[in-house]
């Protein structure tokens, strides 16, 4: 029905999981902060899957979009 | 505890671009709200995999998160037997045996196909119970959801239950059922990737799944139970008395496997209506199916954090304890805590999205079963009939704002109850349990007639409640967990016990009676009549154009076959 729901949740992934990724570089050193997650940095690892797993989602919504696009103009 | 979490500007962005997209989805469906069939069935177009994760992320809401964490951390593996034998079979059956009848009959809602089935006052029973159970689970999403908010982040009670209603009642109003399905979607992802991270630093610094093992045999022998009683699924179920559920195999099996997860799982309009919203019966069939796929693996990531929650409290020197509410723990803070206990801000503040999520998820979805019963089986069956379908489309919209301020109420209610969980499977047996004799009747036996559903129904309910009128759980306090008829006949292990034997005797009571009263009274409706709603009368489903792998069947043994091999695994 009129909005493919893989482009809101791709978008929300990717930006979530951007600002996640970046939020881990930066508090990379900061052992304080992830000694309770014991010392691995769970804020990168989480925003990596999720920029991956957001633009697998856009990939896949892009190109299905794009086939039935093609398909229509024959 | 009372503990507050410290959250960082991070955590509140990450909850912030989440309502937005939220509100975004429904805000963005609105101009395709034309009809009544848009805004309360999504138009019958949705593709099989959204409304299967939909299906499973309705499901996804108060009940589970908190709910089966803290059966986790009650009851230790045993729980998963709400997954792998209470939930996984009767969806199959649904997918297999029922859709079809459901789809295929143009039946707008659970209850109107009890009228097409039977008459008019089974529907109207059966509609009136459903709408006041939906608004009654919704409140306890409600509620859940404010006293986590403010536990945990501070906040205001009765702002934080204000809040949620409005961010629901918002998207449900705007985008209709679709928007509620849409959600649902997002909102399962963000579960998974919201808690996935928890389990695997949990169970990392639990030694994995032997360590785990290891600290649970202890807490099992200091239960008073065999080592391993919270580890192994099946082994220690040979009686009530020896595993921590306090249920037998037979209650297991025949209570929560058949009565109560198929009374759930196939009558329940609330999961029901994701597959009805399916483009074509193959989607349909497909639903339950595609929704059991994650359901089999939801319990790694709910009822395990709840097992490693009380492995870490019986260490003394883990520094993580549940907090003790009256005599026992406080179970229903086990994922709370456990997110604050391992999780830095930035995923802080999305795994309590993430819980957010599935709060919000089970209200929608108890909001927009309401609307559509509502305007189609109580407002134009009995209220006004003839009107055009505008009316009945703006029906569903001021349905929609009527159902979250009566759920605001039940959240007020929800609050006597320590275990949700045990509240909700009470009010399912009440309600569910007969229901589903009155369905498996009326679609496998054509001789069921109207007065014999109808009387059936209600007597099947009315043992439920006598039932439990009649038996207290072992260290019951107050009425309303039984008893509250005087004389005491039985008392049982556990109150999971007590409930999955007041399903019993309800479904037995229903099916017996609906057969006698049906064989009694005359069948008023004809083999034309009753064609496309009971199995013999309806011609075989030809699946043509669908190849062996793109059929339902296939899916339904590999999902099967799955649950089988999890169970053995996890014997």
């Amino acid at each position: 029905m009129g909005l493919d729901i893989r482009y809101p949740i791709g978008f929300l992934f990717s930006i979530i999981g951007i600002m996640l990724t970046i939020f881990g570089l930066v508090t990379d050193s900061n052992a304080e902060l992830y000694q309770r997650s014991l010392d691995i940095n769970v804020n990168l690892w989480t925003g990596v899957g999720m920029i991956i797993f957001g633009g697998f989602m856009l990939a896949l919504a892009y190109f299905t979009t794009k086939k039935k696009a093609g398909k229509k103009e024959e | 505890m009372e503990q507050t979490f410290d959250l960082g500007w991070i955590d509140y962005s990450i909850m912030l671009i989440y309502f937005i997209f939220v509100l975004g989805i429904g805000w963005t469906l609105k101009k395709y709200m034309k009809s009544s069939t848009d805004f309360l069935e999504a138009g019958r177009s949705l593709p099989a995999w959204i409304t299967g994760l939909a299906f499973i992320a309705t499901n996804l809401g108060a009940l589970e998160v908190i709910g089966m964490a803290a059966s986790g951390a009650k009851y230790g593996i045993a729980t998963v037997h709400f997954y792998w034998i209470g939930a996984i079979p009767a969806m199959i059956f649904l997918a297999i045996f029922m859709m079809p009848f459901y789809y295929n009959s143009k039946a707008r809602s659970v209850p109107e196909y009890l009228k097409l089935r039977f008459d008019e006052k089974t529907r109207g029973f059966n509609a009136v119970t459903f709408a006041v159970m939906t608004i009654f689970a919704s409140g306890i999403s409600m509620y859940a959801l404010a006293l986590l908010m403010e536990t945990l982040l501070g906040w205001d009670f009765n702002f934080s239950l204000l809040i949620s209603a409005v961010i629901v009642l918002v998207y449900v109003y705007l985008g209709g059922l679709t928007s509620a399905i849409y959600n649902e979607v997002l909102q399962f992802f963000l579960i998974v990737v919201g808690f996935l991270p928890l389990v695997i630093i949990a169970l990392i610094h639990i030694g994995g799944w032997e360590g785990l093992k290891s600290s649970l045999d202890v807490v099992a022998v200091n239960n008073g139970f065999d080592a391993g009683a919270y580890t192994e699924s099946w082994r220690h179920m040979g009686s009530p008395e020896s595993n921590p559920l306090g249920v037998g195999i037979m209650g297991a099996v025949v209570g929560l496997g058949f009565v109560l997860s198929f009374g759930y799982w196939c009558t329940n309009f609330l999961v029901v209506q994701r597959a009805m919203a399916a483009d074509s019966i193959a989607s349909a069939r497909k639903t339950p199916l595609i929704g059991a796929i994650p359901k089999m693996f939801i319990p790694f990531l709910v009822i395990l954090p709840g097992m490693i929650a009380i492995a870490l409290t019986s260490d003394p020197d883990s520094g993580f304890a549940l907090p003790v509410k009256g005599e026992a723990y406080d179970y229903d803070k086990t994922i709370p805590m456990m997110l604050g206990y391992y999780f830095p801000t930035g995923v802080l503040g999305l795994g309590l999205t993430a819980l957010m999520a599935s709060f919000m998820s089970g209200m929608a979805g108890n909001v927009t079963a309401f609307n559509t019963v509502f305007t189609y089986d109580i407002y134009q069956a009995y209220i006004n009939k003839s009107k055009s379908d505008k009316h009945y489309l703006r029906v569903g919209q001021l349905t929609t704002i009527f159902g979250i301020l009566v759920s605001i109420l039940a959240a007020y209610v929800a609050s006597l109850f320590n275990n949700l969980m045990d509240f909700l499977q009470l009010v399912f047996a009440f309600i569910n349990a007969p229901l589903f004799a009155t369905f498996l009747l009326g679609m496998f036996w054509k001789r069921g007639t109207g007065h014999g559903a109808f009387f059936g129904l209600l007597s099947g309910t009315a043992a439920a409640a006598l039932h439990h009128g009649l038996t207290v759980p072992a260290g019951a306090m107050t009425l309303v967990k039984g008893g509250w008829l005087g004389t005491i006949v039985h008392t049982y292990p556990s109150e999971m016990a007590q409930n999955f034997w007041t399903a019993i005797y309800a479904f037995v009571t229903c099916l017996v009676l609906t057969m006698i009263i049906s064989v009694l009274t005359k069948q008023l409706k004809t083999d034309d009549q009753l064609k496309g709603l009971v199995y013999s009368l309806t011609p075989k489903e030809k699946e043509e154009g669908l190849k062996w792998h793109e059929k339902p069947v296939t899916l339904a043994i590999v999902v099967g076959i799955i649950s089988i091999i999890l169970s053995i695994i996890f014997w």
